[in-house]
């Protein structure tokens, strides 16, 4: 079974997936990806499932060795990135052969980077997903030395390239009331989004600190509020009013007030944004953010269709006499259905 | 869209919390009716609410559904809900059938749980006396939250609504804590202002159990005194997470 050893990763790298939805009730959030938008382009990219697993790495790489013939995926927040030293297209597939190394620096841009293997990463099935809830202590970091295999059905295409609007640099999100939207003063909520927020250095797959100039944001009664479900995309005012915005891997139920609610097509550009990055909150009636997640949801099912051939331009190809070119690459457990991809995508 | 008309609330309430939550709300204070409520109107959403359910759930006096907006619009599944509201007074259900009872040994105070004497004070109750209602009172899963598994429990009688201390500790998995009228059973070590007054071997998330999460909202759990000796050997036998709980179905 083809796969990657872990030679060398970051600090905060784990196996992701859709996360583990139907446990509310007992105390376990859904967790899983936080950018849920780099998991759909990875499957789209490798033309599989979305909710197989894959590596999320927060703000750095590592470095990986092929132990056979493979396909990945590199997407999210885009990173540097290279095979046997040649640079490699981000928000895109690649092979991989046996013995080639990839390797994966800093992040350019944005924070959670994913590194997807053709079949997804093999991993136990715990509740119906393979993702690492850090909080919940279900899995744990990826360590170097580690073995990251290809599950079932790796065959298939690579050498494609999406086109990634920008959502690593923070911008304006849209909110929606929630339930203790209305235990704040109209002059705090006015005050809340015209402010200028700037991603604060506490952040982690929990939620994300944001913090200002001036005054905190409380509620009227805010240490008397009964414990209430919490929502990933919750805005929750924690002691002075300092807001954190809740991820996939927040606690289930909380006390803090929550002022209002990120829709969750723009969740990904909370979790995204480096540290300083500027966000802002936008109040949007019910039908606009509807409309905004129909739109969101139509694009998801159109990434696949949006993949095109990877390109590089001779220009950019200053290792051109020793690029690996498809003659080399195919292995005789792959279907044909991949190897038409490749001889058409990466010799045109 | 900023408006925040003053709050008026008439309890139950149905509102949207987040763009795919909506959240039915028997009270805004924790209390025996409404947590009751909460949990019989929940066990009356199963099979209820047809396509476009992602899951329910309950906290201490609300019941959740998390559901697809773009199949399942809001006005449809709040009018499923009001309808299920309006069929009678929730706070005056019974619980629902098919709840679980749980009887844990535990061993309370000693350097084990070292919190108990200053409880049994703060309660007006001598260790012995504090021990025996404490250990004989039939607590409620109000809720799970916090962690995977970790139930809130109560009601315990009005003596034992203690506030909750300033200063925090750490206590091990599987520490019985008490502030407010309730325990709670800590999942895993946790800092607590909560008074550390009993430790049990019981663990609340069982990663590799067939059964991974035991509690559920509406079980009930009595927590039996054992001796400090007795509890180390419950504890050092097991390899379930059990802890020597002994479990029964609630006749309804």
């Amino acid at each position: 079974m083809s796969g990657l050893v872990v030679h060398r990763i970051g600090p905060v790298a784990t196996l992701q997936d859709k996360g583990r939805p139907g446990y509310l009730k007992q105390g376990l959030s859904c967790g899983g990806g936080a950018d849920r938008q780099a998991l759909a382009e990875g499957a789209a990219l490798l033309g599989q499932d979305a909710g197989l697993a894959a590596l999320e790495m927060a703000g750095t790489g590592g470095e990986f060795e092929a132990t056979g013939d493979l396909r990945i995926a590199l997407t999210g927040a885009p990173m540097v990135a290279s095979i046997d030293g040649a640079g490699v297209a981000w928000n895109a597939s690649h092979l991989l052969q046996t013995g080639q190394r990839l390797s994966i620096g800093a992040a350019k841009a944005g924070v959670y980077g994913y590194l997807h293997l053709g079949g997804g990463i093999e991993a136990e099935v715990f509740l119906g997903a393979r993702s690492t809830h850090l909080l919940a202590g279900i899995g744990g970091m990826v360590q170097a030395g580690d073995r990251l295999m290809c599950g079932k059905g790796a065959g298939g295409p690579a050498g494609l390239v999406l086109d990634v609007a920008d959502r690593f640099r923070g911008g304006t999100v849209r909110v929606v009331p929630s339930v203790q939207t209305e235990l704040f003063a109209r002059d705090v909520l006015d005050r809340f989004v015209a402010t200028g927020f700037k991603r604060g250095p506490r952040a982690n797959r929990m939620g994300v600190e944001m913090l200002s100039d001036g005054a905190g944001f409380t509620a009227a009664g805010q240490l008397n509020i009964l414990s209430e479900m919490i929502v990933p995309g919750d805005i929750q005012m924690t002691g002075d009013g300092l807001p954190f915005v809740l991820l996939p891997e927040c606690q289930t139920t909380g006390g803090y007030p929550r002022i209002a609610t990120v829709i969750p097509c723009d969740l990904p550009i909370v979790a995204q944004a480096p540290a300083g990055a500027p966000i802002r909150f936008e109040f949007v009636t019910l039908e606009k953010a509807l409309a905004a997640e129909r739109t969101y949801e139509t694009a998801l099912k159109g990434l696949r269709g949006a993949c095109r051939p990877l390109i590089r331009d001779v220009a950019d190809i200053g290792d051109l006499l020793s690029y690996q070119l498809v003659s080399g690459a195919i292995s005789a457990h792959w279907d044909d259905h991949r190897n038409e991809h490749l001889d058409k995508d990466e010799v045109s | 869209m900023t408006q925040a008309p003053p709050s008026q609330t008439t309890y139950p309430v149905i509102r949207n919390i987040g763009l795919d939550g909506m959240l039915v709300t028997f009270s805004d204070q924790l209390g025996e009716p409404s947590n009751r409520a909460a949990l019989a109107f929940h066990a009356a959403l199963a099979g209820a609410l047809g396509d476009g359910v992602g899951e329910t759930s309950t906290s201490l006096a609300s019941a959740f559904v998390r559901f697809d907006p773009l199949r399942l619009p809001h006005a449809d599944l709040h009018a499923r809900l009001a309808e299920i509201l309006q069929r009678r007074d929730w706070t005056l259900a019974p619980l629902p059938p098919g709840r679980t009872l749980w009887r844990v040994p535990c061993v309370y105070g000693t350097d084990l749980a070292p919190q108990l004497a200053e409880a049994a004070d703060a309660a007006g109750l001598s260790e012995a006396a504090a021990i025996d209602t404490l250990g004989q009172t039939r607590v409620r899963v109000l809720a799970i939250g916090f962690a995977p598994g970790q139930p809130y429990l109560g009601p315990l009688g009005a003596e034992w609504n203690l506030p909750r201390l300033t200063a925090l500790q750490q206590v091990p998995s599987g520490a019985l804590v008490q502030a407010i009228s309730q325990f709670v059973l800590f999942t895993a070590p946790a800092p607590t202002g909560w008074r550390h007054v009993g430790q049990t071997a019981f663990r609340c998330f069982r990663r590799h159990a067939d059964v991974p999460i035991p509690l559920t909202p509406g079980d009930e759990m009595v927590f039996e005194p054992v001796s400090r000796a007795d509890f180390i050997r419950i504890r050092d036998a097991d390899d379930t997470g059990a802890g020597g709980a002994i479990s029964e179905v609630i006749a309804s």
